[in-house]
């Protein structure tokens, strides 16, 4: 009934696919639809294209083609390299200790959780400001040399932030400490150049892009050890075994390169209807705070925190009203529980449950983002617990 | 919505009727089995009826309860049992969270109705007064538990489900192709898993758990108790002693937590009074006047003779003793079909 009258601002949970991707992907379900590990004709052809997209992604973070594994999406992709290389540098150096960030996204810091309640590891939290973003100088600090892999994000989907990742890369390589960085929402809007940064590991995914649910990638430089998490034939030089998903690898490549393409007129349009959003609800609502840095943040994410307000009531009321946003946090469930993150950069309890992330797309429009304006501020005020 | 045969049915009805529907469920109870604080209302329940809404075409919201129902139901619970009290937690529930929390949030996201499968009816007379009727199913009738609310309540709700038999919606469910046609009904108190009263009272209300002696009118002692609290008035199950002939709690003793039995002759009350009083109409009856009186959810209907009082109370005075008038349950008053209203036995 209601959803195809809502207007959808809820881009940082998934994006639509784009029409000149969907185009893209079509000729590799029923023309070219060979499993690429065939050695026959059709599986030539299916292999040429998932060469092609590995090139395309490969370039596009100015990695070398043999660096890029694909994997069935962004949680993967945090899975394989959190897992994979904790496992890997302990077989071989005896490291068994992981420094991430407190505001990692589930996929890296309950792998992190779980290697350390079930395999052994130790699991240390670096400090954020309140921003959510990580000193490249405490990354410095709490290194050791037990250290087995440094993650921390690129940006932040809860709250929009963006680390510093060269510097951060800077000082990991200085230790030969192998760093990851999970680029799952910072790839749609930002460049990443893994030689330059120094990275050692970043992952991805195709639906945060305008392109397909259901594909990721990581890379992985070449010389780091890594244990395969998922085993069995020899696809992916051994580290992700499996059929690949060709349609959804060639759409996923697509879509990057698309968005590197129009990554300057992206963030411009995006920008000022951010702002202008983030402008406007400060002023017209009284208690309530941006969380995440004002401008070292994603393009086209706000995020806030009302006081004394039920967050999951405020969702439902809007999403009634027409405007489909999200907390970054709270489950479908509608589960009271406050987000770790916003915890960890210091949200009060009463304000870390009043918590409500706008995030904005290529169809998003200022007419879109006044009429959210006139409904939000008296749905706030109902919203007060 | 449960996910349950009845509020699916009741949905569905109400969108043929041209209604425009949202589906919700109350998150009421989060139980901590096995270290798993983070499990919702059954998983299993959320899921059949997010499906449901999903086949009907209606939006589906989950609403966290639980600090509301810990507070307002789940306290209150506890507290009764500390006085020796069998409480009815359920027709709380739907004065204070359905009728109370949830109809408040549905009025502010400017719905005017809340829906519920229940085998009860709400009647009008010209939208001015409203009336609270059994359901026809006699057998699943669910009025007793309505029995609670306030014109302002029955103004806003409407029981689908009142002019139809449980095989009828059942019926009703499968020709929809609902998938919860053949969904066995639930019947436990929602925040009990797995019936584990036991359990529950361990965690939040161990001072309950104090053996004693149970004795009879004499003052003989002839066994032992692990706690008044598994017991009611009536109750003859879980005794444990022999003797010559069946023997039933008659009531509890607080002071020296001591559990009174006696044989069936020794049970039987013909008078009660009732506090906390609701009148469906709004309004205290002006003089006595006779009804019919169901003690307990599942009692049979006895007749009485009711003598309104201040404070919120009235009288009942029966024509035949009962056996098991419990203080804590609901005494409701029934005029035919029509629930007069409903108090707690002091």
């Amino acid at each position: 009934m209601i959803p195809n009258k809502n207007v959808y601002l809820d881009y940082a949970a998934t994006t639509p696919v784009d029409p000149r991707v969907i185009a893209k992907m079509l000729p590799y379900f029923s023309e070219v639809f060979g499993n690429p590990s065939s050695v026959h004709f059709y599986g030539q052809q299916a292999e040429a294209a998932l060469e092609h997209a590995r090139k395309i992604i490969a370039d596009a973070i100015q990695a070398r083609q043999d660096e890029i594994i694909f994997t069935g999406c962004g949680t993967e992709s945090d899975n394989l390299a959190v897992r994979g290389v904790a496992l890997a540098r302990r077989k071989e150096q005896g490291t068994s200790q992981i420094l991430i960030s407190p505001v990692e996204h589930y996929a890296v810091s309950h792998t992190a959780n779980q290697l350390a309640d079930e395999f052994g590891f130790k699991v240390d939290y670096l400090p954020v400001d309140k921003y959510g973003r990580v000193d490249p100088a405490d990354v410095e600090a709490y290194l050791q040399p037990n250290t087995a892999l440094v993650s921390v994000v690129y940006a932040n989907n809860e709250i929009g932030s963006i680390n510093p990742i060269s510097e951060i890369g800077k000082v990991c390589r200085k230790h030969n400490v192998p760093f990851h960085t999970d680029a799952v929402q910072g790839a749609a809007y930002l460049l990443m150049n893994v030689t330059r940064d120094q990275v050692d590991l970043l992952s991805i995914c195709g639906h945060k892009l305008y392109g397909p649910k259901g594909v990721g990638a990581l890379y992985v430089r070449h010389g780091q050890t890594i244990h395969p998490v998922q085993t069995g034939g020899k696809q992916e030089i051994g580290i992700r075994a499996g059929t690949h998903n060709v349609p959804n690898i060639v759409g996923m490549a697509e879509a990057l390169l698309l968005a590197q393409v129009e990554l300057s007129e992206r963030t411009r349009k995006l920008t000022e209807i951010r702002d202008y959003l983030i402008k406007n609800v400060l002023e017209k609502i009284p208690e309530c705070h941006l969380t995440g840095h004002p401008s070292i943040r994603l393009p086209n994410h706000a995020s806030f925190v009302f006081g004394g307000v039920d967050g999951n009531h405020l969702l439902m009321m809007l999403d009634m009203a027409g405007f489909s946003c999200s907390s970054g946090s709270a489950c479908k469930s509608g589960s009271p529980k406050p987000s770790d993150i916003l915890l960890a950069i210091g949200i009060p309890l009463n304000w870390a449950l009043g918590s409500l992330r706008v995030t904005l797309g290529l169809d998003t429009t200022m007419e879109q983002i006044d009429s959210f304006l006139q409904v939000l501020p008296k749905l706030v005020e109902k919203a007060k617990k | 919505m449960s996910g349950g045969v009845d509020s699916s049915v009741a949905a569905t009805l109400l969108t043929h009727a041209g209604y425009e529907v949202v589906g919700a469920m109350l998150r009421l109870w989060s139980a901590a089995t096995e270290g798993n604080d983070n499990r919702c209302c059954p998983p299993e329940a959320v899921a059949s009826a997010r499906q449901v809404a999903s086949e009907i075409k209606i939006p589906f919201y989950v609403i966290d309860a639980q600090d509301e129902f810990y507070r307002q139901v789940i306290q209150d619970f506890i507290q009764c049992h500390t006085r020796g009290l069998t409480p009815n937690p359920c027709v709380l529930c739907n004065r204070v969270l359905r009728w109370g929390f949830l109809l408040q949030q549905a009025q502010q996201m400017k719905i005017d109705f809340i829906a519920t499968g229940h085998y009860a009816k709400v009647v009008s007379l010209n939208n001015q007064k409203y009336e609270l009727h059994r359901g026809v199913d006699q057998e699943k009738d669910q009025s007793y538990v309505l029995s609670m609310l306030n014109q302002d309540q029955l103004a806003h709700t409407i029981f689908p489900l009142g002019g139809m038999h449980k095989k009828e919606v059942r019926e009703l469910a499968r020709q929809c192709s609902l998938h919860v046609a053949d969904r066995p009904d639930s019947q436990d108190l929602c925040f009990l898993g797995d019936k584990d009263f036991r359990g529950f009272l361990e965690r939040y209300a161990s001072q309950l758990l104090q053996p004693g002696s149970i004795i009879d009118l004499n003052g003989q002692k002839m066994g032992e108790h692990q706690g008044l609290v598994f017991f009611t008035i009536g109750q003859r199950k879980g005794l444990r002693i022999s003797h010559g002939k069946p023997l039933y709690v008659i009531k509890k003793d607080l002071v020296d937590n001591n559990l009174i039995v006696g044989t069936m002759e020794q049970l039987g009350q013909t008078e009660l009074v009732a506090d906390q009083v609701n009148w469906i109409s709004g309004a205290v009856p002006e003089r006595e006047f006779r009804a019919q009186v169901k003690i307990r959810y599942k009692a049979e209907f006895a007749w009485a003779m009711i003598f309104p009082m201040p404070d919120e109370k009235f009288k009942a005075i029966f024509d035949q003793p009962l056996r098991d008038i419990t203080p804590g349950q609901y005494a409701v008053l029934y005029s035919g079909d029509s629930v007069i209203g409903g108090g707690v036995i002091l």
